[in-house]
């Protein structure tokens, strides 16, 4: 079942193109990543799903409702995490919970409330005001507020920016839960790319306004071959026709025994034959090392080429 | 659409407890004002005018400081409700749940209508002990304060989205509401003015709702009652119109 699509989406502000013709699929039960730069458009597409800014072009549908047309239905099915730390003063935490869920239509619904309050560690804060909370606990009831009504899609923008550790790791495991037991679409922006890499099974990177890369999470990895074999030869020199898979070189500034090279390789399949080369030409390995690309690699070569 | 779904309820909750929670500002600071007017004037004017035959000018002055201080609490409500809500960004949380047009624009407008009768009720309770009332028709003090007060509201909600800033919707209550509702008749019997300023008034709607209003303590008015009522109420289809196609199209909400 398609949780999110989105159709040749475009939006401009005064001139501006935020999104230039945006498609993506989503489907139901994936941990989806959004990632760019500041300025990609990440926030308006992520408005755009949310039915806060209303496409210029093109449209969005959350299973199957147009969030347009059809905002009632597709709002019912959508709980988003907004970037900015926005509270109400007027209230305490559960309150304002109580509230959220009477907006989406849902009565005495305490018992969720408290187990996702339990989830967030916020229990402790439940008749607390929320002026009184600090930056990590208003944005622990953000993340509440967008669950009180158990959505089948859950949208987070930059849920951890600013945040310590101790709410990353809460988030990540409450939110992990929930994807993988309840079967809950998760679409998630952040600027930590190794929090993209351990969470999303999918990733869609974003740079003005355009996707630039859509695939799941291994296969951009090995994709944008960007792994490393790592040879210090205790003796001999690399053989000429492995030169040209040197992407750094370094002479091993210690006691001058050896060279240490670092080698671009494609594929684990590509080893073998570069190390019995090396045997061949009678070079002798004294430490070895495979570094496997990383989604930062990944991210900066995406958005320095601008495309895959 | 129900009226009276979870939705709606909890949205109109939500509003009267915003304004619960900070009662002494939204209820008894308008009450003591309105009780000011009424010292001051009173005491000034006691004797010197009689806008009615046999009504007192203090008597006079009550159900128009009433319904004066309903309608500018009614409007207080749902605009500073919503323009607070703009600028601290939390207006989010009622954009993004299902709530239908009609169910925020009538919940804003019902705990405005709430909130301006607490606050009417709260004037007279204290400023009848000034003056010997009379209650000929309570019937239209009921249905005019109602009107005035949503009316008011659904005028608070359209100044609400329309403001970017607090300065935008003080110019609206200030050079709008304030002098619109100043020169209803609050004070006086549009009788009393040059002929001019007579017709001019009867453009005014917050006439014929102060006018109305007072009909139902005096038993007499400037207008009929039933005229009163029928501008008012199509001043309020008209508003409520505005109100909900600025709802619909997103106006400074949606972008």
């Amino acid at each position: 079942m398609t949780a999110i699509q989105i159709n040749s989406v475009e939006k401009s502000y005064k001139g501006f193109k935020a999104l230039k013709g945006v498609s993506l699929t989503i489907e139901q039960g994936e941990f989806f990543g959004l990632l760019g730069p500041n300025g990609a458009g990440k926030t308006t597409l992520i408005s755009t799903i949310a039915g806060l800014i209303r496409p210029d072009v093109g449209s969005v549908q959350i299973h199957g409702h147009d969030v347009v047309t059809d905002f009632r239905e597709a709002r019912r099915k959508l709980g988003v995490v907004p970037q900015e730390l926005v509270f109400d003063p007027f209230f305490t935490v559960r309150e304002t919970l109580r509230l959220q869920s009477g907006y989406f239509g849902i009565k005495n619904n305490d018992k969720w409330i408290d187990e996702v309050m339990e989830n967030l560690d916020l229990t402790s804060k439940a008749d607390v005001n929320m002026r009184a909370l600090s930056g990590g606990m208003k944005r622990r009831v953000l993340v509440a507020q967008a669950l009180v009504h158990k959505p089948p899609v859950i949208v987070l923008d930059e849920p951890t920016a600013g945040v310590d550790v101790e709410l990353r790791q809460t988030l990540w495991k409450f939110i992990s839960r929930l994807n993988r037991e309840g079967g809950h679409t998760v679409v998630l922006t952040t600027h930590y790319l190794e929090e993209a890499q351990a969470m999303c099974q999918r990733v869609a990177m974003l740079k003005s306004g355009q996707v630039v890369a859509l695939d799941t999470m291994s296969a951009l990895l090995r994709r944008v071959s960007g792994s490393q074999l790592i040879v210090h030869l205790k003796s001999g020199d690399l053989p000429q026709d492995l030169r040209h898979l040197v992407s750094h070189d370094e002479h091993d500034s210690g006691n001058g025994s050896g060279n240490k090279y670092s080698l671009r390789v494609n594929d684990y399949a590509e080893v073998e034959p570069i190390l019995s080369r090396l045997r061949e030409s009678g070079a002798v390995i004294d430490e070895m090392q495979l570094q496997q690309a990383d989604l930062e690699d990944i991210f900066l070569q995406i958005m320095d080429k601008g495309a895959l | 659409m129900s009226v009276v779904s979870v939705g709606f309820r909890t949205l109109f909750y939500k509003e009267m407890l915003r304004f619960w929670k900070v009662a002494t500002q939204t209820i008894a600071a308008p009450i003591l004002t309105a009780m000011l007017y009424l010292l001051i004037f009173g005491h000034v004017l006691e004797g010197r005018v009689e806008v009615y035959p046999g009504v007192s000018y203090t008597a006079f002055l009550v159900p128009g400081l009433v319904m004066m201080s309903v309608l500018q609490n009614a409007f207080a409500n749902s605009s500073s409700s919503l323009i607070q809500s703009k600028i601290t960004g939390n207006l989010v949380f009622i954009l993004l749940p299902p709530l239908s047009h009609w169910e925020i624009l009538l919940a804003y407008v019902a705990a405005s209508v709430v909130r301006g009768l607490a606050v009417g009720a709260g004037v007279f309770a204290i400023t009848a002990w000034f003056a010997h009332l009379s209650f000929a028709a309570p019937l239209w003090i009921i249905v005019f304060a109602i009107m005035g007060a949503a009316i008011l509201g659904t005028l608070g909600v359209i100044a609400g989205i329309w403001a970017d800033k607090f300065d935008q919707l003080a110019a609206f209550q200030n050079f709008l509401i304030m002098p619109a509702t100043f020169l209803a008749g609050v004070f006086y019997s549009i009788h009393s003015l040059p002929a001019f300023w007579q017709a001019v008034s009867h453009f005014n709607p917050f006439f014929y709702m102060i006018d109305g209003f007072r009909h139902g303590f005096f038993g007499q008015s400037d207008i009929s009652p039933w005229t009163s009522l029928a501008i008012v109420s199509a001043f309020f289809a008209v508003l409520a119109a505005v109100a909900i196609n600025l709802l619909r199209g997103g106006y400074k909400l949606r972008h």
